[in-house]
């Protein structure tokens, strides 16, 4: 990651492998969606809305995932300085509220013909809703540190602190057994049938792709950006 | 209920806001690159 720290370096990378990012991920998203809605089958209890698991499960683990990735940007600023991570955690942020508002509301639409409601205060909804909160949270602190001039460390401290809120989401299953169902898919396996789940993984990685170059173009966004104000600065101060 | 209005809308949902991410993503780089490009500096 040290060998990144160079902007120079950094863009060197990031460049080609936005490009690359974008176009696996149109393609396998567009497989994702072809075989999520024409190729898998019907669930025998909840009939198509099955379907709705391969937009959403990818959707809540990105979410989750975006958090974790800002928290890593946060110690990175913290412990090590690392020049562009406060630059990371404010690319990272967007797309991980984007991917958790689409759990929150492709989940209350499965909610409704699944559950009969489109919402409950249940501890796995809820603490959904926290971190898209969060999110919001530290797009604006960001946004106003920036503004004010300064390197974000009061950002990445509410990012590291954030992170309370991922195990809480991870176990609320098993905390408070309410209305979300139990966790399916683990390290060990899933217990839902092959013919089903396949359309997820591959909705997981399109996703995951468009989440990263998504990420990538607002750091070289950044980057250019700080690189204007820099030149502005120098040129006043001359 | 027809359960395909839910399918069809939870896909809306989600294709219509990863998409807006991306271009919008894609419009601040290239105003910004642009703008760094235009005032003065090469790119490294």
């Amino acid at each position: 990651m040290h060998a990144l720290a160079n902007p120079a370096r950094f863009l060197r990378i990031a460049r080609p492998a936005t490009g690359w990012l974008l176009a696996i991920g149109l393609v396998v998203s567009a497989a994702a969606v072809v075989g999520g809605l024409t190729l898998s089958s019907p669930d025998y209890l909840q009939g198509e809305t099955v379907r709705i698991m391969y937009v959403h499960v990818p959707a809540a683990w990105l979410g989750m995932a975006g958090w974790a990735g800002l928290a890593a940007a946060a110690v990175s600023q913290i412990v090590w300085r690392h020049p562009l991570a406060a630059v990371a955690g404010r690319a990272i942020a967007p797309g991980g509220a984007v991917f958790t508002a689409i759990c929150l509301v492709t989940g209350s639409i499965w909610g409704r013909p699944t559950w009969g409601t489109w919402w409950e205060w249940d501890g796995r909804l809820t603490s959904m809703l926290v971190l898209f909160f969060l999110y919001l949270g530290y797009i604006a602190l960001a946004s106003a540190e920036r503004e004010r001039g300064g390197e974000g460390r009061i950002t990445a401290l509410f990012g590291l602190v954030g992170a309370i809120n991922l195990p809480i989401i991870h176990y609320s299953v098993v905390w408070w057994r309410t209305l979300h169902q139990g966790q399916s898919i683990g390290v060990s396996g899933s217990s839902i049938d092959p013919s089903i789940l396949w359309p997820l993984p591959l909705a997981f990685v399109g996703f995951a792709c468009l989440y990263a170059a998504s990420a990538l173009m607002l750091m070289r966004s950044g980057l250019a950006r700080a690189k204007v104000e820099a030149r502005l600065r120098r040129n006043a101060s001359q | 209920m027809n359960q395909w209005a839910f399918v069809i809308a939870a896909y809306a949902v989600a294709l219509t806001a990863v998409a807006v991410l991306v271009a919008w993503s894609y419009a601040a780089m290239r105003k910004d690159e642009a703008e760094a490009d235009r005032s003065g500096g090469r790119r490294e």
